[in-house]
């Protein structure tokens, strides 16, 4: 069935994914927080400060209160299993189109909805009003931001026939001059909305504020501690990385490896960390430079990323 | 102190929005009669193992407010304290300082 | 090619004819007998001996589709005993066979929960009399070969049904209200149904099936059009489409327990079978409009069912509006294969109806085994508002699980049955793109566009539903103290759950059947489209899936981490309260409610909802600045109640006073309608 690569090779590849996400994706909030700290006028602590802080928490008690069931202590295990997952299946660093029996775009999606229904369900499980409050808010975000997201996969599944990530990233690194079409650029803006809903950063949910009334994503995990913690903030941390390696995969793909052979891979690993820096750098300038929105005004920004991803389509369809 | 002039998040140091998530509770002011139990209550909510660092002379010893009608008493009185930190009110620079040497930075 | 070993048996003669035929026989008389003994048996065995001949003759109902799926002999049964003038002539093919099969599954789950469900009356004679025969048709309609005999079964499936939903009018007042929408609803899709068929029947010279559908071809396009028109409605009104699905939410609240899962899961597919048998089977495929209608209307259905059920705090009408939601799901592959057969791409059209079957067949396991514990939760806390529901899953671990797992299937987690035929719609939307037909360009992305708002919606539903239903604190005296339901009430409905587990991992026990009952309906003979195996693929593009790997790489990555967090955490999990701000309570009021949780999106959808909010507040008598008391209530009615049918049968009763007033008594007035009633007849007949 398979012609490509040998599974050893492509086993290799998904170990240094999860390795690699696994690391990276604190890495990568350290270094957005250090961008905005400079940008605030401080110093702000090290880019390595989330993975020290991921170790403490790892090793603090963890608490469940009395009206729990086995749903609370389950969510953290699924939102890390699922992404972790993701990135093992996803071609972030190397793509082999032979192996396209699990790496759809469509089973990425439903995979990371997985993971916010699981954090959903255990915020829903500690009884408190935050809890509740935090996962209504969340999943509206995220079922308005579906249509979004989907109909821009759409966009660039058409042009490749598939909406297998390797076909799309293979077609993509034949065709330079694909970025420059009007369909990629409304699909790239769309897919920038979405991902910063999905991931909870500016302006839709502000990850360092401490009021619970403006909490959408904090709120949610505001009763769990120690280890349980330290996986929902490695969880969190890993979306954002993996969303954006993606994007960096689907719009920006040069550097990927097109080959086994531990130089491409070593060099897929270096463009990789490289581009999803970049847009890690780039997402925190902006956030210093917004403000949050209101709530209310979420659904409206959600929906202007839909209509832009229609566009995308139609213009793919008039383009082919 | 988590301004742009002192900086405590320098040193890993961040206010949380949960006791949860906290490794101690920074408390000031004496505790008054109706805070007494919401302070218990807290201290209860953050996980083991945790600290509780009274700034201030009047979470020290009640400071000015001694004997007052609304007064429980000193944060000591209701939890146990590990690291108390004097001045009315304390500098910045001397709250990190102190929170410095009490995770060893 | 052929695929496979297996042999299409179009004619009627072959080996397995007598045991095919037979066993169709078997089936409706053990069915016949379970509903009489249930009549005339004494109380203390009629519950149970009707309900085992009501398995029996589901179970052999299933091997007889089993039977015709695997060696596609066609089974058939003809007798001019029963019904005169035209007799009861049954042809069950692999497209029957596999909705005789899923109604077979469903009705052996729910029969097995009833044997634990008390009240609603169903241990009446009446109701052991008529359950058997409700079930025996769902067996049967799919078997249906001419005009005559589907249109009886038709009936006697609404007749029976229908007074299933009535069974309880003594005690509550709503029912019967309930019992009254569904009534006029079903007869008026019958109506249209009976007119479609008939004018059918009437332009093709014969009203067996094989007749119609070889003359199909050379009849008048305006007779094409209205039959099916008129059979969209009808079978659409059935299977709860919008803007005819208004009983649904009614009528399944108030059905006793197993009979609102039969509905649910085994007869709104009968809508779907219909509507595909007339459509394609019957009319051999039509013109882009009206698969483009059939789309409109499913695209119409998905979200207008997914953004009711999103916010309703009702479970029971949760479950009904979804219901709409997937029905619209189904009628949005129904119409993506039509479309793509108008247009000729033929295998793209098989896709799509597979993935429409296939989410038919998943939709069934998935939503009965919601429906189930839903009754289970009912029977338990004694309500069906969520607002008062909650901690369920530590009381009810089993029942609780189960609705988790059912739920989460119709959410279209990875896993779950219901990703793969979501998958499988998506897929075969996409790859109609691009195409020259300007029709395709425009219904796939608003396509794609519903199904991923939908899908969004219904992810928010189940997190609703199961978060606010079973987890956190009980939010009533009801929910503290409920108990978990007896073993057969768990057994019934944990089946199903574990069908969707199943389903999930290894769809291809299910598959082959779907795509040859799919051939067999649109009479195709091209190559199987999809790639089998433990993967769901098409052929020939780069696009497969692979369920159970993805479900195995799922359960492999949370064991690790969980394998971590043991190694990681250095003191076992301490239990305490739950921080509440340094609260001294912490109690369920506390709690977000259903209607809360669905607060965000009412708000965001309100110019289509159209909340009603009502605030009393009632003064201290001696000053208007201190309130005594207040009172909030809102309420969310469906849109197109409101619109279309209170003004219709507003209109309907204005013309019905009217009308009343005519015949006042006076004998000259009634011998002057008479003579003019005479003229007209003269004047059109001649």
């Amino acid at each position: 069935m398979r012609t490509g690569w040998p599974t050893v090779s492509m086993a290799a590849v998904s170990l240094l994914q999860v390795v690699g996400v696994l690391v990276g994706g604190p890495l990568l909030v350290g270094l957005m927080r250090t961008v905005r700290c400079r940008l605030e006028g401080r110093a702000g602590p090290p880019v390595r400060q989330p993975l020290y802080d991921l170790r403490k928490l790892a090793r603090r008690e963890r608490t469940t209160s009395d009206e729990t069931s086995w749903m609370f202590p389950l969510a953290p295990l699924v939102l890390v299993g699922s992404i972790v997952v993701v990135a093992a299946i996803a071609p972030l660093l190397a793509t082999d189109p032979a192996y396209g029996w699990s790496s759809d775009l469509f089973a990425v999606v439903f995979l990371l909805l997985l993971g916010s229904v699981a954090l959903a369900l255990g915020a829903l499980d500690s009884g408190t009003a935050f809890g509740g409050m935090g996962a209504s808010r969340a999943m509206t975000i995220g079922a308005l931001s579906e249509p979004a997201l989907l109909v821009a996969i759409l966009a660039l599944s058409v042009p490749a026939h598939s909406s297998n990530l390797p076909a799309i990233v293979t077609r993509s690194l034949g065709h330079p001059l694909w970025l420059a079409t009007p369909e990629r650029l409304l699909a790239l803006v769309a897919f920038v909305i979405v991902i910063v809903a999905e991931s909870g950063r500016l302006p839709v949910d502000n990850p360092t504020t401490h009021l619970e009334l403006t909490m959408i994503h904090e709120a949610m995990v505001l009763e769990y501690s120690g280890t349980d913690l330290a996986l929902i903030k490695l969880g969190e941390s890993m979306r954002l990385a993996v969303l954006m390696a993606l994007f960096a995969d689907l719009f920006v793909p040069w550097g990927v490896a097109t080959a086994p052979g531990p130089v491409h891979l070593a060099l897929g690993l270096a463009t990789t960390a490289a581009k999803v820096a970049a847009l890690g750098v780039g997402l925190a300038v902006f956030e210093v430079a917004v403000a949050k929105l209101r709530l209310f005004r979420v659904p409206e920004l959600l929906a202007g990323a839909f209509v832009l991803s229609v566009l995308a389509v139609l213009s793919a369809l008039v383009v082919a | 102190m988590f301004s742009p002039v002192y900086d405590a998040e320098r040193f890993g140091m961040r206010l949380e929005a949960s006791p949860r998530h906290a490794d101690g509770l920074l408390v000031t002011g004496p505790v008054t009669r109706n805070m007494a139990d919401p302070l218990r209550r807290t201290f209860d909510a953050v996980p083991n193992p945790r600290v509780v660092v009274a700034v201030g002379d009047c979470a020290r010893n009640c400071g000015v407010f001694r004997g007052a009608y609304g007064v429980e008493g000193s944060v000591a009185d209701v939890v146990p304290v590990d690291l108390e930190i004097a001045g009315c009110p304390p500098d910045p620079a001397t709250i990190i300082t102190a929170l410095r040497g009490l995770a060893g930075t | 090619m052929p695929a496979g070993p297996r042999h299409d048996h179009h004619g009627v003669a072959g080996p397995g004819r007598h045991v095919t035929s037979g066993l169709l026989v078997v089936t409706a008389l053990v069915g016949v007998t379970a509903s009489a003994t249930g009549a005339m048996a004494p109380e203390k065995i009629r519950t149970h001996v009707s309900v085992a001949l009501t398995i029996a003759a589901c179970g052999c109902g299933f091997v007889l589709a089993a039977q015709v799926l695997h060696t596609g002999q066609i089974a058939v049964v003809h007798t001019t005993r029963l019904l005169p003038l035209s007799g009861l002539s049954m042809a069950l093919d692999r497209f029957g066979a596999l909705f005789v099969a899923v109604s077979a599954v469903v009705g052996i789950c729910a029969m097995v929960f009833r044997l634990g469900y008390h009240g609603h009356g169903l241990s009446s004679r009446t109701a052991s009399c008529i359950l058997p025969l409700f079930v025996t048709t769902l067996l049967l309609v799919p078997a249906a070969s001419n005009v005559t005999t589907l249109l009886f079964l038709w009936e006697l499936m609404a007749v029976t049904s229908l007074l299933l939903v009535l069974i309880d009018h003594r005690r509550r007042s709503e029912v019967a209200s309930a019992g009254q929408w569904y009534a006029v609803m079903t007869q008026f899709g019958a109506a249209a149904l009976l007119v479609g068929l008939v004018l059918l029947t009437a332009h093709a010279g014969s009203q067996s099936f094989a007749a119609i559908a070889a003359r199909s071809a050379y009849l008048p396009a305006w007779v094409r059009d209205s039959a099916f028109v008129l059979a969209v409605v009808g079978f659409g009104s059935k299977a709860g489409m919008v803007p005819l699905h208004v009983w649904l939410p009614r009528a399944h609240p108030e059905a006793p327990g197993p009979v609102s899962a039969l509905m649910s899961a085994a007869m709104v597919n009968l809508g779907i079978y219909g509507i595909v048998r007339v459509g394609d089977g019957l009319l051999g495929g039509g013109p882009a409009w009206w698969w483009l209608l059939v789309m409109a209307l499913g695209a119409l259905s998905a979200l207008f069912g997914s953004l009711h059920s999103a916010t309703s705090s009702d479970l029971k009408r949760l479950l009904a509006y979804s219901t709409t939601d997937n029905v619209g799901l189904m009628l949005l592959g129904v119409g993506a294969s039509g479309l793509f057969a108008s247009t000729g791409h033929r295998a793209l059209a098989l896709v799509a109806l597979v993935a429409a079957l296939l989410h038919v067949v998943f939709h069934a396991v998935f939503k009965g085994s919601l429906f189930l514990s839903a009754n289970s939760l009912q029977q338990a806390t004694g309500t069906t508002d969520l607002d008062r529901m909650g901690g369920l899953l530590r009381r009810m671990p089993l029942t609780g699980t189960i609705f988790l797992v059912g739920g989460l299937a119709m959410a279209a987690m990875p896993v779950l049955c219901g990703f793969v035929s979501e998958w499988l719609l998506l897929q075969a939307m996409l790859h109609g793109l691009p195409s020259s037909d300007p029709a395709i360009a425009v219904a796939m992305p608003i396509g794609v566009g519903a199904l991923a708002l939908t899908g969004g919606l219904t992810a928010l539903t189940i997190v609703k539903a199961a978060g606010i239903g079973l987890l956190g604190q009980p939010r009533s005296t009801g929910a503290a103290e409920a108990q978990e339901v007896g073993p057969s009430m768990r057994l019934g409905a944990g089946t199903l759950a574990t069908l969707c587990l199943v389903f999930g991992v290894a769809p291809f026990l299910v598959v082959p059947s779907v795509v040859d009952a799919a051939r067999s309906v649109t009479r195709t003979r091209i190559p199987d489209p999809l790639v089998g195996g433990w993967q769901v693929g098409l052929a020939g593009v780069h696009g497969a899936l692979a369920p159970g790997l993805l479900a195995l790489a799922l359960l492999i990555a949370v064991a690790l981490v969980a394998g971590a967090r043991r190694v990681l955490q250095s003191t076992p999990a301490r239990r305490t309260h739950a921080w509440g701000c340094g609260r001294e309570f912490q109690t369920a009021t506390m709690e977000y409610t259903a209607t809360s949780f669905g607060e965000p999106l009412t708000r965001v959808f309100e110019d289509v909802l159209r909340p009603a909010h009502d605030l009393d507040v009632s003064h201290v008598a001696e000053s208007r600045y201190y309130v005594e008391a207040a009172r909030f209530h809102t309420s969310l009615d469906d849109a197109f109640e409101r619109r279309a049918y209170r003004p219709a049968s507003v209109g309907l009763g204005w013309w019905g006073a009217l009308a009343r007033r005519v015949p006042n008594g006076s004998i000259h007035r009634y011998l002057a309608f008479g003579l003019v009633a005479l003229i007209v007849v003269l004047v059109v007949v001649g």
